[in-house]
């Protein structure tokens, strides 16, 4: 499947935009406007972006990580409401209860973003399963980081997949990385992809920084996946530019490490390749990301500032359904 | 009414709720081909093929996890954990997905899963096969944990359970699959919430979940025969939420309290109700309330030794006494 230049420089301006919302969200944690527990996303984008872009956001199913705030946005979900949510406000997407490592946009698919390191594996597993049901042609794709791979339910997730031949992809963004310990000192294959071979599924290794080849192997993947023939994994080899939460002081790691990834950007090397096409100039590159800017302080930045916070006399809703007949033992 | 076994009750409410509905599936080890170690899913397998009655790897945690994932897409699962003991592998999803998305998402999802499992020491199945959890689970928020002491209780409580919108636990027995019991020829659907008043009395109120419920019921007899003393009763099939009235009408009525659990004494269902009495009617008590409860030990396998670290009905009968000093 190839990809227009027009289509690429909206896919241009998402991921710079994906870019400077999450710079904005480390600069509002710093204002304290952004509380718990933040993990961004730069240096990964055209992961989500070249896996999404070959996929049908809004049909297909995504679930994710913690590391959610662009898969949800990329899913269809309002970057308004995501920095609402971030901001702890009722108009957020989970209206304020979640925060940031739990987004959820489920008008648009985005399943969520969930905390527990690996914990993701079985529900995609169970989301295809309820794909598998209806009868639809919906996939379900889980983006995990490379760390996850330690879990338990990875290696059970992956087998049932197979032995019930389920619409999943599993997206692994590997950024070499387990919080601050190096994949090589935890883990005994590195090649994640080369792991999955265990269960008969069908799997490839990307360059993660290019968005073309993510999303030429991403068509790949999807096509099996949609096409009814099982699970599928995606390894994408990629690097998070900050540390794996605002907590994490990123001091493990070599600075010649960190620029050698740095000199890869996935923003920059997508830009340069449109520019050397003659479908980019700089400076509407210049324009755009500065309209980019603008938004996101002016739209974004403002809606979360300026929406209320839940109540808190709701503090005691959404733990169990609303007046479910059942609990009394039916309608009579 | 039917005169069935409790796996007889709990297969029918299957049964009843798979015809009913072709998004509720079953799910577990050895439940399709094999019927079920209880046999509480015999002849499911053949009835609605293996698309909806699936048998599992052992991977608890990972098939909790994927019926819990298949539920936000609108399927109903009914995952049968094989014994209590192995749901420990499956707390992550349980505790850290069903209970909280609904929270978490702010509404958007919710997680409709019923897990069924056995809890209760059988016979001599030694340490790891003999674990009590309900007082584990009954400390979750977002998740509703009831327990059947009868195979009436059984199959309504299965039916309303798959239906209802929250994710249950259904705590059930090993030792009480074979029990047999009235149930209603007619679907009949049992509240989540609440408690029965198994024996009427005046003079104590025993509670009692699940096995224990018998114990109190055996108790009451001799406390009846041999010491004049009418004991009420009451059944706390709902162990989440507890039922805050159940508990302080019968109280309010006999003035004294012995709660039974079949679980070692610390963060149960006895301190649990006792610091409900506490809360709802202290001034009616006439007597300090006591608990009835296992030794707080592994269980051993020796049967003698096994035996002493459970609770029965004597010692029900003698924590009575001890309470009226006859």
């Amino acid at each position: 499947m190839l990809m227009k230049d027009t289509d690429k420089k909206r896919v241009l301006r998402e991921m710079l935009f994906a870019r400077r919302f999450e710079e904005r969200c480390y600069e509002a944690y710093v204002e304290r406007n952004i509380g718990g527990f933040l993990h961004l996303y730069p240096g990964e984008e055209a992961c989500a972006f070249g896996v999404l872009e070959a996929a049908k956001p809004g049909h297909d199913y995504v679930i994710t990580s913690y590391r959610d705030h662009i898969h949800a946005i990329k899913s269809g979900a309002d970057p308004k409401k995501v920095m609402a949510e971030l901001f702890a406000k009722e108009t957020g997407v989970s209206k304020g209860r979640g925060g940031s490592m739990h987004i959820f946009d489920v008008a648009n698919r985005f399943m969520g973003g969930y905390a527990l390191v690996g914990g993701p594996f079985p529900l995609a597993a169970g989301i295809a399963k309820g794909i598998q049901m209806q009868g639809g042609d919906e996939i379900c794709i889980c983006f995990l980081g490379d760390a996850a791979n330690n879990q338990g339910t990875f290696h059970e997730s992956l087998n049932m997949a197979k032995i019930w031949n389920l619409p999943v992809l599993y997206v692994c963004e590997n950024n070499l990385y387990g919080i601050g310990t190096r994949i090589d000192r935890s883990t005994a294959v590195v090649d994640q992809y080369k792991r999955v071979s265990a269960y008969n599924i069908p799997s490839a290794q990307e360059d993660g920084q290019d968005f073309d080849k993510v999303f030429t192997a991403a068509s790949t993947a999807i096509k099996h996946v949609r096409g009814g023939k099982g699970p599928y994994f995606l390894e994408l080899m990629t690097y998070r530019y900050r540390g794996h939460s605002m907590s994490d002081s990123n001091a493990y790691r070599a600075k010649t490490e960190e620029r050698m990834w740095s000199d890869r950007d996935p923003v920059i090397m997508l830009r340069d390749r449109l520019m050397a096409s003659g479908a980019l100039t700089l400076d509407e590159y210049k324009e755009m990301d500065t309209a980019i800017l603008d938004e996101i302080e002016d739209e974004v930045i403002r809606y979360a500032t300026e929406s209320p916070e839940p109540p808190v006399s709701e503090v005691e809703r959404f733990v169990l359904a609303d007046n479910d007949p059942w609990v009394k033992g039916g309608v009579k | 009414m039917a005169d069935i076994m409790m796996w007889e009750a709990i297969m029918r409410a299957h049964d009843e709720e798979m015809a009913n509905d072709p998004m509720v599936i079953a799910m577990g080890e050895d439940i399709g081909v094999v019927g079920g170690t209880y046999k509480a899913t015999t002849g499911l397998y053949d009835k609605y093929g293996e698309q909806r009655v699936i048998d599992t790897p052992i991977s608890e945690n990972g098939y909790t996890g994927l019926g819990i994932g298949a539920s936000f897409l609108g399927v109903r699962p009914i995952i049968e954990i094989m014994s209590v003991n192995f749901a420990w592998l499956a707390m992550d999803q349980i505790f850290n997905t069903a209970a909280k998305v609904r929270y978490m998402s702010g509404g958007q999802l919710q997680a409709p899963v019923v897990i069924r499992s056995p809890g209760g020491t059988a016979h001599q199945l030694g340490s790891q096969h003999s674990a009590r959890m309900e007082k584990v689970f009954m400390g979750i928020a977002g998740l509703r944990v009831v327990t059947p002491s009868s195979p009436r209780q059984a199959y309504g409580l299965l039916k309303s359970a798959v239906r209802c919108n929250d994710p249950v636990f259904i705590n059930e027995h090993e030792l009480m699959y074979n029990m047999r019991g009235d149930v209603p020829e007619d679907e009949y659907f049992h509240p989540l919430e609440g408690s029965e008043i198994a024996r009427e009395g005046r003079d104590v109120t025993l509670f009692g979940y699940n096995i224990s419920v018998h114990w109190c019921l055996k108790a009451a007899e001799l406390l009846s025969k041999h010491h004049a003393i009418e004991a009420e009763v009451v059944d706390l099939f709902t162990l989440s939420p507890l039922d805050r009235e159940g508990i302080r009408n019968s109280v309010s009525k006999t003035h004294r309290a012995v709660i039974v659990e079949e679980a070692e004494p610390a963060v149960g269902v006895g301190a649990e109700v006792m610091a409900i009495i506490n809360e709802e009617c202290f001034f009616e008590l006439d007597a300090a309330p006591v608990r009835v409860s296992a030794l707080n030990v592994p269980i051993p396998y020796n049967h003698a030794m096994e035996k002493a670290a459970l609770p029965d009905e004597n010692d029900v009968v003698e924590a009575v006494r001890n309470m009226f000093g006859v």
